[in-house]
């Protein structure tokens, strides 16, 4: 199957009216983002972010790190790679080796929010200048699919790369040594600052809009954008990838919603991760 | 239908014939028939299973068939299903039922239809049908009557209302007049539902706010039981 089947007649006119009446169909109201879970497995940087409860939309993100030269143009920068799987697992719209429009504007958005944000310190990934850098890899997962991929996978891959501890390494002249896990307590990356994706879907010629958008608001909606943001309150990446045009004010509307939205999220994953150091270091 | 649980494996060799059927049968020379069922099929002289779950028998028909939960569906002669209009042609409609492929609407398989006065459906209207034929390497056939009568009998096309989409094990169940989840919902309001048994549940109810409600309401129980699920469809009234 090349595509998912359009949802029926009956489904559009339905989730339309019922949000004229400010109703979802799964009982949240517009701007309200479903329940996020967040799931630390045993190794450093390897988490799982579900969204809703029932049905779910779920991503894991793994982080690892090697050591690799670094580009001759930027010899003192270490690496940050994303790296995004979308398998038939997630939706049988999927196909592997062939990434979908969808696919590619996932991975796009995730790497404008985390890299070209400057989320990680990149510099702070340098060895020896122009010899040895971290280079580190976020792979992304996509298990399950009831709709707003983008804002799951934002927020793993961001709890990722904060839950992550990479081996520490000390420098003596040329000398590179770099400290197994177990004998020097691995480091963790400086992370200025922590960019949270939160996406919009527009109805009824841009009259409605709902906030983390279901697997079914995201068939019919008319047009969609995305907002990373961070507690900051500063716009790390907009994407707007066609639909309907949208009115100023609209857009002032949606990332005055997006503030509260990363600040509620933010707080999360800062008691998720507190909470997660807090096991792992009782056992 | 036989009481005790029997769970089989794929590939597992099924008896069909007890030991005093056998003898049975070496008396007079009619064997008696065997109808099997999804996830049942037949190798040379054996029956072997297709895939893990509990083996069901029915007496009147001699009927065999294996019933476990899986979300992908899987077509079978006889089973209703709720079906979305992908495209019209000449002859007859393409419906998505949610399986491997598209299935096939005669147009003519309506109640009284003929073929100056057939109905006509737009692609995105929602059909409940029957499996009319089911092989495993054809497009599945799908009618609108009842064929041992010839009444529509509810089958045709659904008007309004929302469709939720759900493992076949929770429709099969839904099915079953004792899942409570129905019974509780239907003593706060009244409401029209028509189960698929391809993991589609279509709900209607004379507003929109109770469809939602019922829609979740159904969805949350799959997992629940019975008091649990009288305790969730309270406290979802309660909110309203």
């Amino acid at each position: 199957m090349v595509r998912e089947a359009e949802p029926s007649l009956n489904e559009k006119q339905f989730v339309l009216r019922a949000l004229k009446d400010g109703l979802r169909t799964d009982g949240r109201r517009p701007y309200d983002f479903r329940s996020i879970q967040i799931s630390f497995l045993s190794e450093y940087g390897h988490v799982q972010i579900q969204l809703g409860r029932t049905r779910v939309t779920r991503v894991s993100a793994k982080v690892t790190a090697e050591v690799v030269r670094p580009r001759p143009d930027k010899p003192t920068e270490g690496l940050l790679l994303f790296n995004t799987e979308i398998s038939p697992m997630a939706s049988p719209a999927f196909e592997i080796g062939r990434p979908s429009e969808e696919e590619v504007l996932i991975s796009r958005t995730i790497e404008k929010a985390l890299r070209r944000s400057r989320a990680v310190d990149t510099e702070g990934l340098c060895i020896v200048a122009g010899e040895k850098v971290w280079s580190i890899r976020v792979d992304l997962h996509f298990f399950d699919h009831e709709g707003n991929l983008v804002d799951c996978a934002s927020i793993a891959a961001i709890t990722a790369l904060l839950h992550f501890r990479r081996p520490d390494v000390t420098v003596i002249g040329e000398e590179v040594t770099i400290h197994p896990m177990d004998q020097r307590n691995p480091v963790p990356l400086s992370v200025h600052h922590i960019p949270i994706c939160v996406s919009f879907s527009f109805f009824a010629d841009g009259e409605l809009l709902v906030v983390d958008p279901s697997i079914i608001e995201e068939q019919i909606r008319e047009g969609d954008m995305t907002i990373a943001m961070n507690i900051h309150k500063e716009i790390c990446a907009l994407s707007k990838a066609g639909g309907i045009p949208l009115e100023m004010d609209q857009i002032i509307r949606c990332s005055k919603i997006a503030t509260t939205k990363t600040a509620e999220i933010t707080e999360l994953i800062q008691k998720a991760l507190a909470d997660d150091k807090a096991q792992r270091q009782s056992k | 239908m036989t009481s005790d649980l029997k769970v089989v494996l794929p590939g597992d060799l099924i008896s069909v014939n007890n030991e005093s059927d056998e003898s049975s049968m070496n008396v007079d020379d009619d064997v008696p028939l065997v109808r099997l069922g999804p996830g049942l099929t037949q190798v040379q002289e054996d029956i072997v299973s297709m895939k893990a779950g509990v083996l069901k028998h029915q007496d009147p028909g001699n009927k065999w068939w294996l019933e476990s939960n899986q979300r992908r569906y899987v077509a079978a002669t006889g089973e209703s299903v709720i079906g979305i209009v992908v495209a019209r042609l000449a002859e007859y409609y393409r419906v998505d039922i949610g399986g491997a492929q598209a299935a096939i609407l005669p147009v003519l398989a309506f109640e009284g239809a003929t073929k100056k006065n057939k109905p006509n459906l737009v692609p995105g209207t929602l059909v409940y049908a029957r499996i009319s034929l089911a092989n495993k390497d054809m497009e599945p056939e799908l009618q609108c009557f009842n064929p041992s009568s010839g009444k529509a009998d509810g089958y045709g096309e659904l008007k309004g209302g929302f469709v939720i989409r759900c493992s076949l094990g929770l429709c099969r169940r839904l099915l079953n007049p004792e899942t409570p989840i129905l019974r509780f919902l239907g003593e706060h309001f009244p409401f029209e539902t028509a189960v698929g048994m391809n993991g589609r549940i279509w709900v209607n109810s004379e507003n929109p706010q109770y469809t939602i409600l019922l829609a979740n309401a159904v969805k949350n129980s799959e997992y629940l039981s019975e008091a649990q699920c009288k305790a969730m469809v309270e406290s979802l009234i309660d909110k309203l």
